[in-house]
Formats: structure tokens, C-alpha cells, sequence
């Protein structure tokens, strides 16, 4: 059997199973093979593209998706158009945010939906609470530009005792 | 900690994790893991202003500060380094090329064996890594666990109960861990199995990379293996799905092979690596990629006991302290592509040619 984009004989037949079309056999050379393989192995940003690609394409109408793509972080202000743009999201929140949106790509990319490793020591703040703490940093920095040092050193200490408030207590 | 920004020694010497020592280090180079973890109280990277940026930076190195234990460490503010430098640390593996390429206040802390270091403001507000020579993961992750406990005791990480740490990018959600082991393979490619091996990697959730990280070319026969998920499964599980299920399987089809070379030609493999030998130790100009092509073939040749009066390790330091700024730092002046390949080859020349064992580095 020759090669699907060549002379050279097929030595590779991979069956791709995540096709939306469904299951799809490949007949490739080495190099053509390696090519296929490579383009496989992408960037974070490729890969969500692709998992949020399979995702829309599970059900998603573009109704829904041009919804979904103004919808912002009221933390952060990310909208979700340029998260699918850039593969990064913009705070801690967005995890709480973004959730119902974010989980069938979670799912796809690691295959499940729940930590199992090590947890911190210190009890994280709450979803809730580091979101508030990100909202005070940034109310602090414009005391700070407009000189009202007053208002700044009082959201100091209203962080610090966040943060505190974390400490001593297991996560679990 | 101390600030330092003098590169001067490290250019003569080289990091602990080169030293070619270690459990298979005929085919494992090193072992590598990372850690990404964010403060709970400010925005990921992107969305972070030039102030949050300082902020981070600030109250990070303060922290690390109090760390017992931590005086010998090594601060380097990136911001402030030339192109050259960043680049050195780049060929080092110290930093990343995201964080090096990147603008604003970050930072990376090296401990001075240079088996870890912990970049500040990368793709995540931290980024703590671990390099051990040869294949040696289980003591990797000993100590990057113990390293993020120490960090974690003065910093507040960004973490949910169920989603575990969170990273700016969701394909490093959960443990935040990758576990990277470089592999030289020169027989799997010379024998064309290669792309079988990545094929059945490809089902197993691992992915492999060239040498120097993402989307770049695959140079001398290096390729590293890394664990593809960070969610749902504990750091103990991951490491070892790289280090006991997926690592030795290659490492035996890269000895197969290797055997098979020998079998089938002991005579024509000796000439070819030590022909590889010859030019590599008189060559009066030679390029970088050239160099790696045929570092990789005597590297083959020295485990192969083909070749027997260089040692895996000075070989393993030439690959790094061949490269661009590697050579530029030693000679202590910005160099063009022409003249680093002549200075290239001297290098070469002084430490792979005469009596044996003069080819040490160190």
C-alpha cells in the first residue's frame, strides 16, 4: 500500500479516533507519518483551540458561542473570546467564573474533572475570597496613584487579614 | 539569597545535572520536573499590570528571603540582563525562552549546583524547577515537594478543592507538575524506529519535544518525554508513569538498537564515530548544528566503548557550552555566526583532542 500524499510505501496506518466525522484511518510513510505526529504534539494554545473545536462541534450552535465569547471575568475582565484566543486565562477566578464552560474542556484535556495530588498545607483562601483579594490589590495600587495613602494602608490591612485568615487550617 | 549577575564562572563551569553520573545516563541526560504556582491575590501574567508585575516580584523575593537555608542562592533580576545573558541562560536551562523573550519586572532564583531554580513571573507567577543527571525522578520530586512546602510556608497559592492549583493555562491545572526526561536516541533514529516509539507514546498521554522545548527543530538525537495531563492523578502517579512505565520501555528498544548497529557492523560504526571524533577535534570552523550532529555520534561511540578517552560527561558540556552565547560569554566579546564557528572549533579542539583524559572540562 502506498502513502496517502506520496510514492513511498505506507509503513504507518494510524487510526485517528477523535475525528468529528468519526474514526478515520490514515495510511502514511515515515515522513509523512512524522509530520502527522508532530502536528499532534502542539502548543497548549493549538490544543485548546482543537478541544474547544471538538467541543463546539459536539452540540454548540454559533448562537451560543457568540454568547459564550462576550461573557466576562468580573475579576479579571477576560472575556472567554480571548481566552479561546490565547489558551491562558486571566485570574484565579475564572475557575469559578467560567466553570460550566470550562469543565468539558477540562475533561477533554486531562481526562478528568478532579485534583488527586498534593494540597497546600495553608488553606487557600476560598474561590470568593482571592477573588476579593485581587479586587482589593487593584483598589489598593489607585489609592496609591491618587496619593490617598489613608485608603491604601486601610486595604493593607484588610489583605493581610485575608490572607491570615487562610493560615493554620488544613485545605482539605 | 544573593544578587548576582556576573555569569563569568558559571561560563567555565558547568551544572551538576551534565555530569553524565546517574541511573542510565548512557541514554538518560536528565530528569526534570516543574512546578507552576500562582499568589491567590493577583490577576494570571496576562492580565497583571506593570505594577502587579513589581508587586509579585517584590513580595516573592522578599519571601524567599526568610527561607532557611537559602543564603547561597543566586538572584537574577532578568529585566536587567543583556540579550547575551539571557540567552546564556537559556542554553543553560535555567530560564525558559517564554520568560526570557518576555518584557517587565521577573526574576529567576538558582541554587548554586544549579540542580534548581525558580523563575518569577513566567507563564505563571512561579515557575520552581528541579535537573538531576541521568534518570533520577524520584529524588527530583522529593526535592521539588520539599521546596514547594518551603515556598508554600510564605506564600499564599492560588488553589480550588477541586480543581487543585490553578495555572494560567488549563492544560496545567491540578498538580501543576511536568516531569520531563531528556533521552539520546541516536540509534532509534539511525535504525528509522523512532516515529514507532512516538506513536506508542501517543496513546499513553506522554508528548515529545526537541531538545530546547516547544516547536523548535529536533537537534543530536535528543528528544524529551513529558507527562501530557496535570489533573486527576497525584504527582507520585505522574512521575512514575514517566519514570518507571514509559522511560525504560525506550530506553530498551535504544539498547536493541544499539545492539543491532554493533551486530550488523561493528567496523563501519567504530569508523563513523570515530571519523565523527576526527572531524570535531580538527575542524577549524564548524557550525552549531553540525557540532550537535557529531557530539551525538561520538557521545553513541563512548557508550559503546568504541571510543575510550573521553568521558560521557565532557561530552554532555560541550553540547551546552558550544552553543552562541556559551561561547560569546567565554570569549568575553559579542561574536558573528563566522567567527563563533571558528572559536567553536578551537574549543572543540582543545578538549576533545591528545592525551587521554585531557578532554575534561573540569
Amino acid at each position: 500500500m502506498k502513502c496517502q500524499y506520496c510514492e513511498k510505501p505506507a509503513t504507518f496506518h494510524i487510526t485517528e479516533l477523535t475525528e468529528p466525522s468519526g474514526p478515520q484511518v490514515m495510511h502514511l510513510c515515515e515522513e509523512h507519518a512524522r509530520g502527522f505526529l508532530q502536528k499532534d504534539t502542539s502548543s497548549p494554545a493549538v490544543s485548546i483551540a482543537g478541544a474547544l473545536a471538538k467541543q463546539l462541534n459536539l452540540g454548540q450552535t454559533k448562537k451560543e458561542l457568540a454568547e459564550l465569547d462576550q461573557k466576562e471575568c468580573p475579576v479579571c475582565g477576560i472575556s472567554f473570546f480571548e481566552f479561546r484566543n490565547t489558551g491562558r486565562l486571566g485570574c484565579p477566578y475564572d475557575y469559578t467564573h467560567f466553570e460550566s464552560d470550562l469543565t468539558p474542556l477540562l475533561s477533554n484535556i486531562h481526562d478528568s474533572l478532579e485534583h488527586r495530588g498534593k494540597r497546600p498545607r495553608r488553606a487557600a483562601a476560598s474561590a470568593d475570597s482571592q477573588a476579593i483579594m485581587i479586587q482589593l490589590r487593584r483598589e489598593m495600587e489607585e489609592a496609591i496613584d491618587r496619593e490617598d495613602y489613608e485608603r491604601a494602608s486601610e486595604i493593607r490591612d484588610e489583605l493581610r487579614r485575608i490572607e491570615e485568615s487562610g493560615t493554620g487550617e488544613s485545605a482539605k | 539569597m544573593k544578587r548576582n549577575t556576573d555569569f563569568s564562572e558559571l561560563a567555565n563551569s558547568s551544572g551538576e545535572w551534565l555530569r553524565g553520573t546517574g541511573p542510565e545516563s548512557d541514554i538518560v541526560i536528565s530528569s526534570r520536573i516543574r512546578l507552576a504556582r500562582n499568589l491567590a491575590d493577583f490577576p494570571f501574567i496576562r492580565r497583571c499590570s506593570d505594577e502587579d508585575r513589581i508587586s509579585i516580584e517584590r513580595t516573592v523575593r522578599a519571601r524567599m528571603e526568610s527561607i532557611e537555608g537559602w543564603e547561597d542562592i543566586r538572584y537574577v533580576d532578568i529585566e536587567q540582563l543583556s540579550e547575551i545573558d539571557r540567552q546564556f541562560l537559556v542554553e543553560r536551562q535555567l530560564i525558559s525562552r517564554e520568560i526570557a523573550d518576555a518584557d517587565g519586572s521577573r526574576a529567576v532564583a538558582i541554587d548554586p549546583h544549579e540542580q534548581y531554580s525558580v523563575m518569577i513571573n513566567e507563564e505563571d507567577h512561579l515557575r520552581i524547577q528541579v535537573m538531576h543527571s541521568g534518570l533520577d525522578l524520584k529524588s527530583a520530586w522529593d526535592r521539588i515537594n520539599s521546596l514547594d512546602d518551603k515556598l508554600e510556608g510564605t506564600i499564599l497559592y492560588a488553589y480550588h478543592p477541586k480543581y487543585g492549583y490553578l495555572t494560567a493555562c488549563p492544560t496545567n491545572v491540578g498538580t501543576g507538575l511536568r516531569v520531563s526526561v531528556m533521552l539520546h536516541l541516536p540509534a532509534l533514529v539511525i535504525t528509522q524506529q523512532i516515529e514507532k516509539v512516538f506513536r506508542s507514546m501517543q496513546r499513553i498521554n506522554v508528548t515529545v519535544r526537541g531538545l530546547y522545548g516547544e516547536g523548535s527543530q529536533y537537534t543530536g538525537d535528543f528528544y524529551q518525554v513529558s507527562n501530557q495531563i496535570t489533573l486527576g492523578h497525584s504527582e507520585e502517579d505522574l512521575v512514575a508513569l514517566v519514570g518507571e512505565n514509559v522511560v525504560p520501555r525506550i530506553i530498551e528498544y535504544e539498547r536493541k538498537a544499539r545492539d543491532f548497529l554493533v551486530r550488523q557492523g561493528e567496523k563501519d560504526l567504530h569508523d563513523d564515530v570515530s571519523r565523527a571524533l576526527g572531524i570535531l577535534s580538527t575542524a577549524k570552523k564548524i557550525s552549531s548544528e553540525e557540532t550537535m550532529h557529531y557530539l551525538s555520534k561520538v557521545r553513541m561511540g563512548v557508550n559503546l566503548g568504541l571510543i575510550n578517552d573521553v568521558a560521557v560527561g565532557t561530552i554532555n558540556k560541550l553540547f551546552i557550552h558550544t552553543q552562541p552565547a556559551h561561547l560569546q560569554k567565554l570569549h568575553g566579546r559579542l561574536l558573528g555566526s563566522s567567527d563563533r564557528n571558528v572559536q567553536r572549533a578551537t574549543y572543540l579542539q582543545r578538549h576533545l583532542s591528545g592525551a587521554p583524559g585531557t578532554g575534561d572540562l573540569n
